[in-house]
């Protein structure tokens, strides 16, 4: 799998979201997303799952321009909860199912159980923490080859996001990439390989987090700082 | 886990594993978890785990066996050679603590001496 994205821009009215954003995403990688608020993830993210049209430049996966041919490859997870709330979590497995092929009704149920939670909940009743789980296992759930996660721990407790971090170590495929932005630079660190850094819809670097470590003697937080504490 | 801020990750989890053998949690032959079970344990990146194991296997603590899994190398030299790199490791860190807090060649060892009466 290989996943490209070549001079990818958006433009909007009176500013760039994203300027001539130049990365090629390889298998088996888990990538961090991470910049300061209005840097360009959330826009990034969207134009690479198809959902927002890019003004220059265009993304490919396996040589494929990114739409509805892709659309089955690549899943989107926004950070807004996108349940109905009159939905059980039955339903919204079912509604799952029915949109998508790759959706694996078994390793969702399976994951249900673990979470100690039942099909027959609504979604209205879950806890932000309960609602971030059942998100991630909808998306994992989905075999998809590129998983893109728009801040999945926000406002959630430690131990939903410890679950959460576990899942996607567990689900992460071997054959495609997960994309995840966060402002939890910290706490994603040890489960992500790759950073990505963006300022100003630029992108700014490409880091293994293992080599800052081990060459620069320096966390990923460190890292964050030294790039960005000018702008804060 | 905590992981330090200086110091590769992997490089962390292998020390950690070690302290395990030594402390006999984890035994020599012991078949070690997946390296994606690895990943999911210690919640890191599933290629820092296949880094850890190859690493281990490097340094002669663990070996694979293809399609069965990764054991916990049997030979007591290995063993012994982790014990001695674990003391002077830690006697190295303790001793470079202690002079950046001032103290002298003579002040360390009186120290260390009467913990060591103290039992």
């Amino acid at each position: 799998m290989e996943l490209v994205c070549r001079n990818l821009t958006k433009r909007y009215l009176t500013k760039t979201a994203v300027d001539n954003f130049n990365l090629t995403f390889n298998d088996g990688h888990i990538y961090a997303l991470l910049g300061p608020n209005g840097s360009g993830k959330s826009t990034l993210m969207k134009m690479i799952a198809g959902l927002t049209n890019p003004t220059g430049g265009y993304v490919e996966l396996n040589g494929e321009k990114v739409g509805w041919k892709t659309k089955a490859d690549i899943v989107y997870t926004p950070t807004e909860p996108f349940f109905f709330g009159y939905m059980t979590i039955g339903d919204v497995a079912d509604y799952y199912g029915d949109f998508f092929k790759d959706f694996d009704r078994r390793v969702f149920t399976e994951l249900l159980r673990e979470m100690e939670l039942g099909e027959s909940m609504k979604t209205r009743k879950l806890s932000s923490g309960m609602l971030a789980k059942v998100k991630i296992a909808v998306t994992m759930a989905r075999r998809a080859k590129v998983i893109l996660l728009d801040e999945p721990f926000n406002g959630i407790d430690l131990i939903a996001r410890d679950y959460i971090s576990k899942l996607l170590i567990r689900y992460a495929p071997e054959d495609g990439v997960v994309v995840i932005s966060s402002h939890m630079v910290e706490e994603i660190e040890k489960m992500i390989d790759v950073a990505v850094f963006m300022k100003q819809g630029r992108l700014e670097l490409v880091s293994d987090v293992e080599k800052l470590r081990a060459e620069e003697n320096i966390s990923l937080a460190d890292k964050y700082r030294q790039l960005y504490s000018k702008e804060a | 886990m905590e992981f330090q801020n200086n110091k590769p990750i992997y490089l962390q989890v292998i020390d950690d594993i070690k302290s395990k053998i030594l402390s006999g949690e984890i035994r020599p032959g012991d078949k070690l978890p997946s390296s994606r079970e690895l990943a999911e344990l210690y919640e890191v990146n599933p290629n820092t785990a296949s880094r850890i194991y190859s690493e281990m296997e490097r340094e002669g603590i663990a070996y694979t066996r293809r399609g069965i899994g990764t054991f916990v190398s049997e030979s007591a030299e290995q063993f012994d050679s982790i014990r001695e790199e674990t003391v002077i490791e830690e006697t190295r860190s303790y001793v470079r603590k202690l002079k950046a807090l001032g103290l002298s060649d003579k002040e360390i060892l009186g120290l260390v001496e009467a913990f060591l009466k103290e039992g």
